[in-house]
């Protein structure tokens, strides 16, 4: 074997050409070196980025700390804040790229300033971040971190398993930004249609970034389907039946198993695809009998369930918070599970109104259409009983509640046009326009970001045992209120005239206002980020004077805010036995909260596993090595994956035991420091004066 | 509650240490499986959708003999059995010979049927008949591949259930791992019997 035989087969298909700077040093147009300045720029923010965290960890010896206390963890809660860290870095990435399509669509008359290619990367990478890298790490986590909480367990079912989803999704999403360094992404959309994304017409490896990240997020998300389904099934507290469960625990149930039943067909349309490009099978091929249509039907068949995998955590989330808020028991609690349960049935059968044009029969139409219109009845059902919570109620206004206002209003407005769209005639006129495109944002932001951003503010003190600064937390909601509705109304209106969605340019110079307005909607929504990482920065700084150590911050309900804040490590000193709906209120109501308890065990927890950070790295590597087909990598990291497992296999399950008196004496020193703590008044909830013990409303008739 | 519940042959008893655990790795592991199960009915709606996609090339009725699957069935249905001993021999007399016995005829079993399909499968390559000439055939070389590196994961499974049975006894990690690993066989059976109705027998109709 020569030399340029060993250096090909080392780096696959990877050439200079990958390199983002390459083109613009080759050739050097004005466009070329426009966008080979943006993406060296971005590539290098990121390297630095990189540098500037391993260098952080090394100067203040964290590295003990990150590979004992994270990265081996199996401790839901921790697993729990890893994804939400995980989701708001790219959240981080998809703004400024959505920021970046507003602008170049805003002078886009004639050509905006981004090559076609570039804009495509663009809007596809945008699209499969904000659905894989941060919908979906943001609610798993905001599950991990609730859901065993809430059940009064110490744990999810399966801690290794929990860290091996977190594990796999982090580690695709380490693939999309390593696609920043090594170009090319896929243009080919988030939702991926061959034949474009074949081999014919992509042979560049773009797709297969594609297929490994997404992938890879498929795995880990059936994983925590399984873990999340299993703990509730039986996970739950002493006394907790169904009925007795809160409405957030429902909705995460309901999410799980639509995770377990909607994500095999994605794994499959990927893997098809995969094969299709690799090995010259002919799936969804133009030649030798392949069906591209087959792609759009398995591709939905995950897509269409997928979406209500998204809101119905959020949907869990407005439950409780409208309630809390509005001090009142949550109206029509069985009609909302059964509206929960109903949405995940019917979610199943709508998935043809994605391609209404692609040429079924009318009578085919119809049917998805009316199936479609549907799924507003159940949601609707929703919206009423959500109001009739805050009907009579003592609402306050606080950040989380800001949100949920927000939610109301805008997710009607997106409802609305999803009843339209779900008529195929008119869906024949507006499909593809970026009508489409303000549609689904106008469901995902208001409803699944709005719901997870109010999960943060809402569950934030008792993970980090202090308060959220108000005042920023409300700037930032009204941002994304505002921000959202000045990007997205416009496209509603451009897209009604015509403009398609994904248009790198566009000759409508009547176009040009309403583009513009939606890019300055862009930044305010960039703004709305910013003063929510100010918003983290003064609380921190201000820890101190926020503390909510006692751990009821909002005069809670349910079982969450019944320890102390943050949580211990085993979550509850003792087990918990709930006799009702609102287990904490009715404690509180009753006087028998914060009691003594009579008598004190060892607590074991399961040990810290070195398994999931190894299949971080081995199932980057893995994928990696495939997407540029350098197939040493590939076969070296399944040797690790396999004998990762194998040996895994043969460790006996450690645990970790917690002795009674450690317990007793961190359980007292809380008791104590709830009894200690002075208790605010409701118009001090959101003040410094709020120690974590409110003059609980509990007893006031509702 | 008497005993552990999930589904299936119960290996130990509500006192014993780690039942708990092993009925919530069980129950996880049928739903493992409901979830392994779909994306092998996406592949069979798939093989079925693709059935007339043929492309010139040949058809299920021109390619398929039943000699090859009847053999595969015999080794597969065979193997399911003396699995199902091997955790007869754990529950009853807890001996780690015979249970490692029984697991090592399962593996030849298993490796028997892998030996047989991969060569009616190279056959078909030989024959020109390889997932790129149509279609069909690529539904065909996802359908079967995909079940045999099912089986040739859970031989890989079998030994490494054997050693542990052999090195640590019978502790509850063990036995679970046992169950989950008859559950995932036994899924492989069934699995097989659908391949075995719908591609071949389904050809010669």
């Amino acid at each position: 074997m020569s030399l340029t035989d060993f250096i090909d087969a080392l780096t696959g298909r990877m050439t200079l050409e990958a390199l983002p700077f390459w083109k613009m040093v080759q050739n050097p147009t004005p466009e070329n070196i426009v966008n080979g300045a943006i993406a060296t720029s971005v590539a290098a923010i990121l390297v630095l980025a990189a540098v500037a965290v391993l260098a952080v960890l090394t100067y203040f010896r964290l590295w003990r700390t990150v590979w004992f206390d994270w990265l081996t963890t199996v401790d839901h809660k921790k697993i729990g804040i890893m994804y939400i860290v995980l989701s708001f870095v790219m959240m981080l990435r998809g703004v400024v790229e959505a920021n970046f399509m507003r602008a170049n669509q805003a002078v886009g008359f004639d050509g905006g300033f981004l090559s076609a290619d570039h804009f495509g990367e663009l809007f596809t990478t945008h699209g499969t971040i904000m659905i894989f890298f941060v919908a979906m790490p943001f609610l798993s986590g905001v599950i991990n971190y609730v859901l065993p909480l809430q059940i009064g367990a110490r744990d999810m079912s399966f801690p290794v398993t929990n860290a091996i989803g977190l594990a796999l999704t982090a580690s695709g999403a380490m693939l999309v930004m390593a696609s920043l360094l090594f170009l090319p992404f896929s243009i080919g959309g988030w939702t991926g249609y061959p034949p474009f994304t074949g081999k014919e017409y992509s042979p560049d490896v773009g797709p297969n970034y594609w297929i490994w990240a997404v992938t890879l997020s498929g795995l880990g998300t059936t994983l925590t389907g399984i873990n999340v389904a299993c703990t509730v099934y039986k996970k739950r507290c002493p006394g907790m039946d169904f009925w007795k469960m809160p409405l957030f625990v429902w909705a995460s149930v309901t999410t799980a198993i639509l995770m377990i039943f909607a994500l095999p067909p994605l794994t499959v349309a990927t893997a098809m695809l995969a094969l299709d490009r690799y090995l010259d099978f002919h799936f969804f091929t133009t030649d030798a009998g392949g069906i591209p249509m087959l792609y759009a039907n398995l591709f939905w068949l995950f897509g269409h369930p997928e979406v209500y995998i998204l809101v119905l955590p959020a949907f869990g989330v407005w439950s409780e918070v409208f309630a809390t808020f509005s001090g009142k028991t949550l109206y029509a609690y069985r009609t909302l599970v059964w509206a929960t349960l109903s949405i995940a049935v019917i979610s199943f059968l709508v998935w043809v109104h994605h391609f209404f044009t692609m040429g079924q029969s009318a009578g085919m139409n119809a049917v998805f259409g009316i199936a479609t219109m549907l799924v507003g009845v159940p949601t609707g059902v929703k919206i009423y009983d959500w109001l009739l919570t805050m009907y009579r109620g003592r609402v306050r206004i606080t950040t989380p509640m800001v949100y949920a206002l927000g939610f109301v209003m805008l997710f009607v407005i997106g409802g609305a046009s999803g009843i339209l769209l779900a008529n195929p005639s008119i869906d024949y006129q507006v499909h593809n326009s970026v009508f489409l495109v303000a549609h689904f944002h106008n469901m995902v932001i208001p409803g699944t970001l709005f719901g997870m951003l109010g999960a943060y503010s809402f569950w934030f003190p008792k993970a980090f045992g202090f308060m959220l600064d108000d005042w920023w937390g409300k700037l930032a909601a009204s941002l994304w209120i505002v921000g959202f509705m000045l990007a997205f109304f416009p496209l509603y209106a451009v897209g009604l005239l015509g403009l398609p969605r994904r248009s790198v340019a566009y000759s409508e110079a009547s176009y040009t206002p309403y583009t513009v307005v939606a890019m300055l909607g862009a930044l305010v929504v960039l703004a709305a980020l910013g003063a929510m990482f100010w918003q983290l920065y003064i609380s921190i700084r201000n820890r101190d004077a926020l503390n909510v150590y006692a751990g009821d911050p909002w005069d809670g309900r349910t079982l969450e805010w019944s320890i102390s804040s943050p949580p211990p490590v085993y979550n509850f000193a003792v087990g918990p036995e709930v006799f009702a709906r609102d287990a904490f209120w009715e404690e509180k109501r009753a006087g028998h909260a914060y009691q003594i308890p009579d008598q004190w065990e060892d607590i074991e927890l399961p040990a810290n596993s070195w398994l999931a950070p190894i299949l971080f790295f081995s199932s980057f590597t893995l994928t990696f090595g495939l997407v540029w087909h350098m197939w040493w990598l590939v076969i070296l990291s399944l040797l690790v994956v396999v004998g990762a497992l194998v040996a895994r296999s043969f460790v006996i399950d450690r645990e970790r035991v917690i002795p009674a008196d450690v317990v007793r004496e961190e359980h007292l020193r809380w008791l104590k420091a709830v009894r200690e703590a002075p208790s605010a008044p409701r118009e001090l909830e959101v003040a410094p004066g709020n120690w974590g013990r409110p003059q609980s409303e509990a007893g006031v008739p509702e | 509650m008497s005993q552990a519940r999930h589904p299936g042959l119960k290996l130990g008893h509500e006192h014993d240490p780690g039942s708990g655990e092993v009925e919530a790795l069980v129950f996880g592991f049928w739903i493992f499986m409901m979830s392994d199960l779909l994306i092998f009915g996406c592949v069979f709606a798939t093989y079925v959708v693709m059935l007339p996609q043929v492309a010139d090339g040949p058809s299920a009725a021109e390619l398929f003999h039943l000699r090859g699957p009847l053999i595969e069935t015999t080794l597969l249905l065979a193997s399911s059995v003396t699995i199902g001993f091997a955790l007869l021999e754990t529950k009853h007399r807890a001996d780690q010979r015979r249970t490692t016995l029984w697991l090592a005829v399962t593996f030849l079993l298993g490796a028997g049927f892998l030996f047989s399909s991969t060569h009616s499968l190279l056959g078909h390559l030989e024959n020109g008949a390889g997932p790129s000439r149509s279609a069909f055939l690529s539904a065909y070389w996802l359908l079967v591949p995909l079940h045999a590196l099912h089986v040739a994961v859970g031989c890989l499974w079998i030994a490494v259930a054997a050693a542990q049975v052999w090195i640590r006894g019978f502790d509850w990690v063990t036995t679970g791992g046992l169950l989950r690993l008859s559950i995932y066989w036994h899924f492989l059976d069934i699995v097989w019997i659908g391949i075995l109705s719908v591609v071949y027998l389904g050809a010669m109709i």
